[in-house]
């Protein structure tokens, strides 16, 4: 009995899914062209179905890890396909000009059709600015936090300053550095390098006041010397704040790699790209450089998770 | 006092870092005039120099202080080189950015705690859409919003929105989710209503929560005005200070705009701070 209605409540979540996708293929045929009230009623009520079939997706309660991770993942994927489909039936069915917002399937066809230009701009952009900036600043700060660490002095003395800096727009010195480091990826690395260092600098410092009195003392009675108590105790207590602050930099270094080329860059590049595709009104050129930033930015921010959970398995918000 | 005295130190190593550096990296072109002109100043004449250059590599901390008066107290507040001026368009779009996402968030944050479908729905997309460059956009959404005959403070608020929105929904889901079983418990006991339990529970424990959030997303909101500013072709604002500054090697007025933002940012985040303070004290949170 129990069984038969789990297996039930499943199904209505599965039949409006397929409602949806029905609808959604009439709406998006009856796009071409423009949308008649026909047009409309499809999209609505594919939208309406794809939102019932992600609340009956919510109300289950699967039992097992794998399925509750389904569940999640599904009702963000279905979420995210609605979107995708609201924006293509929207923009193709009420004409919006392709200037103002170009509907995905646009999009796609430039990504596909201008793959090589595209990767040039990813490898100058972000192998070599972003990543190099983020490896250098990251590396950096931790090192100086490591070092502001042993003088309380110093901690006192910068903690504050640190956060002001941390909260400043830093970016406002892209126009400096161009001008100090050249037009190539040296002067997107440097912004990048100044971007990350104060967010991981006060991450990191906050993170070596993690180990607590008790666990430092009984390294202590252990007899372990700085270097011992550094690496064994401290520095795994500060591995959460650590990726926090590698999280945060993440986005904050493909931001500065992008915007510090809008003050002068070679031809190659994803922001210069951008802003000089917009000049042409090539819009769809645009958003094919914004998919790359976001596959980029998500896969970056992705791999630092992944390193987040194998390294930090044994902190409260990494259990399940 | 505690802090104060580490802090003023650090303040002056950077301030003596400041005019150190700005010596040495000014230094190449007075000895490069120096060669030219085939004169040979001594050593403690052209330090001097490299303190007056027009267009320092890297200006010395009393030139922008001195451009910074210039152009704020000896100018009317209405004269297009007032840096007044400027900060009150970038802040004024930072404002209404502000707090439009600062709503967004909140709406965001209170659909998600009560709805389980947009809990799982939505909020992996909330934190997807930051690591997304969104700045990389500005340019187009001004550009293309201005083509469409929407210009001014709209474009520039909505790119701040953007990036403020996110840190409030963000703390917001979780400030409204930290009264404990107890205490929800206490309310269904008394058979409180979802909206009397969001008014009268969860909204004044989100408080403290809110704050926090608010102060990570002014700063963010105050970027994204500047950032929004660039690519307007450097009509008026700090970002098209910084802009016209680099344009035309006016150093100068490029630090004396990021000092102007830093101050901005400084100020924006101490009144968040201030409030606060005043706002949990009122509530009789105060620690």
């Amino acid at each position: 009995m129990i069984a038969r209605a789990r297996a039930g409540a499943g199904a209505r979540p599965l039949a409006l899914g397929l409602l949806a996708l029905l609808l959604a293929g009439l709406a998006l045929g009856d796009a071409r062209g423009g949308f008649g009230l026909s047009g409309w009623l499809w999209t609505l009520g594919a939208w309406g179905c794809a939102w019932g079939c992600v609340a009956g997706l919510a109300a289950l309660n699967p039992r097992g890890a794998l399925l509750h991770r389904a569940q999640r993942v599904g009702a963000a994927v279905i979420f995210g396909a609605t979107l995708l489909f609201l924006w293509q039936a929207i923009t193709v069915g009420a004409q919006v000009p392709t200037v103002l917002l170009p509907p995905p399937s646009m999009i796609a066809e430039r990504f596909a059709g201008s793959l090589p230009i595209l990767w040039a701009d990813f490898v100058q952009t972000f192998v070599r600015a972003a990543l190099f900036g983020y490896v250098v600043g990251c590396g950096a700060a931790v090192l100086a936090a490591l070092a502001i660490d042993r003088s309380p002095f110093l901690q006192a003395g910068l903690l504050p300053v640190g956060n002001l800096v941390a909260a400043l727009p830093i970016i406002g010195i892209a126009p400096i550095m161009v001008m100090w480091f050249g037009f190539d990826w040296h002067s997107k690395a440097a912004v990048v390098i100044v971007m990350v260092f104060f967010p991981m600098l006060v991450n990191t410092l906050e993170g070596l006041k993690a180990a607590e009195r008790m666990q430092i003392d009984l390294m202590r009675t252990y007899a372990a010397d700085y270097r011992q108590t550094l690496l064994k105790l401290r520095l795994p207590a500060a591995a959460p704040f650590l990726f926090n602050g590698l999280k945060i930099c993440s986005t904050l270094a493909l931001i500065g790699a992008i915007v510090a080329e809008f003050f002068g860059t070679p031809t190659v590049g994803m922001g210069f790209r951008i802003s000089t595709e917009v000049g042409r009104m090539n819009v769809d050129m645009v958003w094919a450089e914004i998919t790359v930033a976001a596959l980029a930015g998500s896969a970056f921010y992705g791999l630092i998770s992944v390193a987040e959970r194998l390294l930090t398995f044994w902190h409260p918000s990494q259990r399940r | 006092m505690g802090a104060l005295g580490p802090v003023a130190c650090v303040l002056l190593a950077i301030l003596a870092i400041w005019y150190g550096a700005a010596m040495g990296l000014n230094m190449a072109w007075e000895r490069d005039q120096a060669a030219r002109a085939k004169t040979s100043p001594t050593l403690v004449e052209m330090l001097g120099a490299t303190m007056a250059q027009a267009r320092p590599v890297l200006p010395a901390p009393h030139q922008v202080a001195v451009e910074i008066w210039q152009t704020t107290v000896q100018k009317k507040i209405t004269s297009k080189r007032s840096l007044v001026h400027h900060a009150w368009i970038t802040l004024s779009a930072t404002l209404l950015g502000f707090g439009m996402g600062t709503v967004l968030g909140i709406a965001l944050a209170v659909g998600i705690v009560h709805s389980r479908a947009m809990d799982m729905s939505v909020m992996p997309w909330i934190i997807t859409s930051q690591t997304i460059p969104i700045l990389a956009i500005a340019p187009m959404i001004i550009v293309v919003l201005n083509a469409v005959g929407v210009s001014g403070l709209l474009p520039k608020a909505l790119i701040s929105t953007y990036l403020a929105f996110f840190p409030v929904a963000v703390g917001m889901v979780k400030g409204l989710r930290s009264p404990d079983a107890m205490q929800l418990d206490q309310m269904r006991t008394w058979s409180a209503t979802g909206a009397q339990m969001l008014w009268k529970l969860r909204w004044p424990s989100s408080i403290p929560y809110l704050f926090a959030s608010l102060k990570v997303g002014v700063a963010a909101a105050l970027v994204g005005a500047i950032v929004g500013e660039l690519p307007t072709g450097a009509v008026a604002g700090l970002g098209a200070r910084l802009l016209a500054g680099s344009y035309y090697g006016q150093t100068v007025q490029i630090w004396s705009a990021l000092i102007a933002a830093a101050v901005l940012a400084g100020t924006l985040v101490g009144l968040v701070g201030l409030a606060n303070r005043i706002v949990l004290r009122r509530m009789g949170m105060a620690r």
